[in-house]
């Protein structure tokens, strides 16, 4: 096994970095690509008429499962090796809804801001110096809570919990994708009207 | 479907359409799984914004910060500015500018539906920001280092996470129509 390239070969300072920035230009670039430097463009996925935002999502995640997937299978890549957020389901229900209000409310995610701040949207910085605010209150504020978020999770994969290997939900996930692409396409021509003149 | 044309479109330079979704997803994916084979960890946001705050928080006295229950996670030895999601947000600027100026849709703005004030639409921005990160912190991530690495990882937490976003934002639709439609 030789991936992770840094759990094998441990980086200094500047290489690490160097990288983040790298990967990040990726990031970045694809974001703009997709639309996702536009707030009406985001939100437009709730009001079903530009279904832009799974689709994208949904490809990637898939994309990089399948790569996952295979480099694992073939012996190459140490899947243990990869961080993975500890699952706490309540701390990730609750955050997941009032960070689902957040988007809906201000139109953008904390990634999708910056690339929407990068390209001129005035909404974007308001939003980035509304997520600043936001870690700033929630740090002073909110330790003991975050002491409760952070209490007793632990990795929890679908292949842990179910014994199903990642072979199996890999596929499982490539067809989902291929079925949900159909319906995707039948919400966009269902819900057309929504979409704004201008 | 007509090509969506960002709002740059005026009487100088028409911008370009974006990308196909499907192949901006696949470019995404490929990203965020060079991230995982290189670093051993996937694409994150919240995090940078969380440094950045520490960073402000430390001007105020180190040994504080240091302390902190939650700054200390960010403090980085007393170097919070070198983080890893703070680089990867600076090159995502880089990135998102770099698409935006090839696609002529670099535009100063304020992205907005037709029936809200632009002053409205900031203070809403700025509200949702506040909610977001609340929500991506008790979380422990946001749409990128929940939905998409702990998705591609098959995160349970990162899946449910996806879902109640979801969730939460489709029933409230309704209620900001306004800003939007």
């Amino acid at each position: 096994m030789t991936l992770p390239v840094f759990a094998f070969h441990e980086p200094g300072q500047a290489l690490l970095l160097g990288t983040a920035l790298l990967l990040g230009l990726g990031f970045g670039f694809c974001l703009e690509r997709a639309g996702f430097g536009s707030a009406r463009r985001l939100v437009a996925v709730f009001y079903l008429y530009d279904m832009a935002v799974v689709k994208v999502m949904f490809t990637a995640i898939v994309t990089a499962m399948t790569g996952l997937t295979l480099l694992a299978a073939i012996g190459l890549l140490d899947l243990s090796s990869i961080y993975v957020e500890p699952t706490r389901l309540p701390a990730q229900a609750l955050g997941g809804l009032i960070f689902g209000a957040g988007f809906i409310v201000g139109g953008y995610c904390p990634g999708t801001a910056v690339a929407a701040l990068a390209t001129g949207r005035r909404d974007g910085v308001a939003f980035a110096l509304g997520m600043l605010a936001g870690v700033a209150s929630y740090a002073e504020l909110a330790p003991g809570l975050d002491a409760w978020v952070s209490d007793g999770g632990a990795e929890q994969t679908l292949t842990g919990t179910t014994g199903v290997h990642r072979l199996w939900w890999t596929l499982l996930f490539i067809v989902v994708l291929a079925l949900v692409a159909r319906l995707l396409a039948w919400l966009e021509r269902r819900f057309a009207a929504n979409r704004p003149a201008a | 479907m007509p090509a969506s044309t960002g709002p740059g479109s005026g009487a100088r330079s028409p911008a370009r359409p974006y990308g196909n979704p499907w192949l901006a997803g696949f470019l995404l994916g490929l990203v965020l799984l060079a991230s995982f084979v290189i670093a051993g960890r996937g694409l994150g946001a919240t995090a940078a914004y969380s440094a950045l705050a520490t960073a402000v928080a430390g001007l105020g006295g180190a040994a504080r910060v240091a302390e902190h229950p939650v700054h200390a996670r960010f403090w980085n030895d007393g170097a919070p500015l070198l983080s890893w999601t703070l680089f990867l947000l600076a090159g995502a600027a880089a990135g998102a500018f770099l698409s935006a100026w090839q696609g002529r849709r670099l535009a100063v703005v304020t992205e907005r539906g037709p029936r809200v004030s632009a002053r409205t639409r900031l203070l809403l921005a700025f509200a949702g920001g506040l909610l977001a990160a609340w929500g991506a912190r008790l979380a422990r991530g946001c749409t990128s280092g929940q939905a998409l690495a702990g998705g591609a990882m098959l995160s349970v937490g990162g899946l449910v996470f996806m879902a109640a976003v979801f969730v939460a934002a489709y029933a409230l639709a309704g209620r900001v129509r306004r800003q939007w439609l």
